[in-house]
């Protein structure tokens, strides 16, 4: 699924006008297609025949004693109803919930790095984010366990329980997702903030703008785009994720990607093969409006930058 | 996204058509080979009595010549299954290779399926038993009847011999006696304020087969059956709305951790916790509630396909001999054979003591009361917990 997504990096403000100014470089088309090749193999493979697989084990049902199979919208009329959908639902809301605040947070912390004007503090906070983007899965739930669950070292040391705090809540494991969706934000929107030029921010000036007219007006025009892609990112990532939420609120929180694989690998529901492909599709549906209402626009925040 | 593709398809194609005949080839290469007939002329993979090799000495020789066995799912700390494969190995000389050892049952009906007629296919399974009765339907599972089948209950096996149980448990409490200053010995016990953000599963109960079990447990201690869950459910419900149950699925980790002080599991894999980390400090009690008991044995299968039949075979005669019980019995586990074996002085008696204690035998839901509880709980958990 994080693939859908991934594959459309978010664009940064410098992209378009450079790749235009290098069109009349650009070596002939037929060696160019031939360059992409081992690309789109890779994706024919690795991500178009996974989807016509999910789409034909979504509309289809094997009879298990006569082995025959057959149409079928009953595993797409399933998945969109009762626990089903519960899980559909609080799926999307977490994933816009916490790519909201990674965006926002993520911004924030990339820009008070690159206004620090401290390369090396840059290096070290674009390099650790490298790393905590993609620290995940159940190691990141049991480090998480570990220091804030019930009996963890700073949920003690702090008496954070007695705070209210409690891990094991759609809100704390808002928080662990956080933990490797900032830093991604941060990867994305550092360099479009060193797009942002000095320059700009001094014309404004000069001409008066107070900080928050030059963000209004200036910044955040420019950033859209990138901070459009870094949410669609951040949402296909949080939507995507599954192995730490399975080990801490497995079975509390229903996840639309821990149905998938309740239906596919567990050791209670037979047969459920079909659900699990039109969960898949459900999600790639999701995905596909997330796109839907991204490009068009992106397309137009854009636009002013050719 | 990619204006290439249309221009390029014949191109495309000739890739594609490229790498399927290499998948092809490389499939041939890993195809098994016909398997050997045996002493009395039936082929090793239509053997279904020890008969058919001419006895022990001869299904031994057809599996050493075969000299592997594929294992599937078999985590070493479960129910002995580490100490079950060496001494397999060793005694044999059969290499064995283990393969997923954390998958679940739904894995290795995958496997069986999508490795079908490759040398790494499974040769030999251990599922739910729902699973089992599942893939014998789909004619998935080879019929072979061990010497000791007689001893099975008839209840615990299917007729044809496409599977039979091999070991089982029964729903536990486990308890951190460190960090729980008395440990709960019974359901009820459970909703005690004291035992606030301290109660685990081992998992989704939609998922996770000693979660279910659980679930199941819970129901009949609360005024449920075999034909009603719920009680089990809302029962859960309420633990999770007082706060006692804790969403954390236990595993070796959080058990050492003290994550998961009170942790409902099978009892073999409790009583394992307990030996497991005596010499870490931590003093995990096992309790097998007495308000609801409930057992589940595991079964065994072998693959119809299995690329080596005579060691699959060979392998079911090992873990079916008072060796293979015993084994599984220091694992904690319960062998199906082993009321049999305590009555003919086969079984290991320190390792008898060794057990849990619970009273009386146990009884089973039917596959139709099975299947219905779970239907129920897939339709009823999410909602019931978030409420």
């Amino acid at each position: 699924m994080p693939t859908a997504v991934t594959t459309v990096s978010p664009p940064v403000p410098d992209a378009a006008p450079t790749a235009s100014g290098r069109a009349g470089a650009r070596p002939r088309r037929g060696s160019a297609t031939l360059a992409a090749l081992p690309l789109l193999t890779f994706v024919t493979v690795f991500f178009g025949l996974p989807m016509i697989a999910v789409l034909v084990g979504a509309v289809t049902v094997t009879d298990r004693a006569t082995g025959t199979t057959t149409l079928t919208a009953d595993n797409l009329t399933r998945s969109v109803q009762g626990a089903y959908l519960d899980a559909l639902t609080s799926s999307i809301k977490l994933s816009l919930v916490t790519a909201a605040l990674g965006v926002v947070l993520g911004t924030l912390l990339a820009q008070a790095v690159v206004a620090s004007r401290l390369p090396g503090l840059r290096n070290l906070v674009v390099t650790a984010s490298g790393v905590l983007a993609n620290f995940g899965g159940v190691p990141l739930a049991f480090a998480f366990i570990a220091t804030l669950g019930i009996s963890g070292v700073m949920t003690e040391l702090l008496h954070l329980t007695e705070a209210g705090w409690s891990l094991y809540t759609p809100a704390g494991l808002a928080v662990v997702y956080l933990y490797f969706l900032i830093p991604l934000m941060v990867l994305v929107i550092a360099p479009a903030l060193d797009g942002l030029r000095p320059q700009w921010r001094e014309a404004a000036a000069n001409c008066g703008a107070t900080g928050w007219q030059f963000w209004r007006l200036i910044g955040l025009p420019v950033l859209g785009p990138s901070l459009l892609g870094g949410f669609v990112l951040l949402f296909g990532t949080a939507f995507a994720a599954y192995a730490t939420a399975a080990a801490m609120v497995g079975s509390v929180l229903p996840l639309v990607t821990l149905q998938i694989a309740d239906a596919l690998s567990g050791n209670v529901l037979i047969g459920q093969e079909g659900v699990a492909s039109a969960l898949a599709l459900d999600m790639v549906v999701v995905a596909g409006l997330v796109m839907a209402i991204y490009l068009p626009l992106q397309r137009r925040s854009a636009r002013w930058l050719r | 996204m990619y204006p290439a593709l249309s221009r390029r398809t014949g191109r495309l194609a000739a890739v594609l058509a490229l790498s399927l005949t290499t998948a092809l080839a490389a499939a041939a290469c890993g195809a098994k080979e016909e398997a050997p007939a045996t002493a009395s002329g039936v082929a090793a993979d239509k053997a279904t009595s020890l008969a058919d090799f001419g006895g022990m000495d001869g299904l031994i020789a057809a599996a050493k010549k075969e000299g592997q066995l594929n294992v599937i799912a078999l985590p070493p700390d479960w129910a002995n299954y580490g100490e079950v494969i060496e001494a397999f190995s060793k005694k044999y000389g059969i290499k064995v290779n283990s393969d997923n050892p954390d998958g679940s049952s739904a894995d290795e009906i995958t496997a069986v399926k999508t490795l079908k007629g490759q040398d790494r296919a499974p040769d030999v399974l251990d599922l739910g038993v729902a699973f089992a009765i599942s893939g014998a339907q789909e004619g998935l599972f080879a019929p072979y009847k061990v010497a000791a089948w007689d001893k099975i209950p008839a209840s615990q096996k299917d007729a044809e011999g496409r599977w039979f149980n091999d070991y089982g448990g029964y729903v536990s409490i486990g308890c951190d006696a460190k960090r729980v200053a008395v440990c709960p010995q019974t359901f009820a016990d459970l909703k005690k304020p004291e035992y606030k953000g301290k109660v685990a599963l081992n998992g989704n109960p939609t998922k996770a087969g000693a979660a279910i079990a659980a679930v199941y447990a819970a129901s009949l201690a609360n005024g449920g059956s075999f034909d009603n869950i719920q009680p089990g459910i809302d029962f859960f419900a309420a633990l999770n709305k007082s706060g006692n149950f804790i969403p954390v699925e236990s595993t070796p980790a959080t058990v050492e951790k003290g994550e998961t002080p009170i942790s409902l599991d099978w009892d073999y894999l409790n009583a394992g916790y307990a030996k497991q980390f005596a010499a870490k400090g931590v003093d995990w009690k096992v309790a097998i509630p007495a308000d609801g008991k409930y057992a589940n044995f595991y079964a065994q299968a072998v693959n119809l396909d299995a690329p080596h039949p005579a060691a699959a075979r060979l392998w079911q005669e090992f873990l079916y001999s008072a060796e293979g019980q015993n084994l599984w019995l220091k694992g904690f586990a319960r062998p199906v054979l082993l009321p049999g074996m305590i009555t003919d002085g086969t079984a290991q008696a320190d390792l008898v003591s060794a057990l849990p204690k619970v009273e009386g035998e146990p009884s089973f839901p039917t596959p139709e009361q099975n299947d219905k509880a779970k239907a129920d709980l897939v339709a009823n958990w999410a909602k019931a917990l978030a409420g």
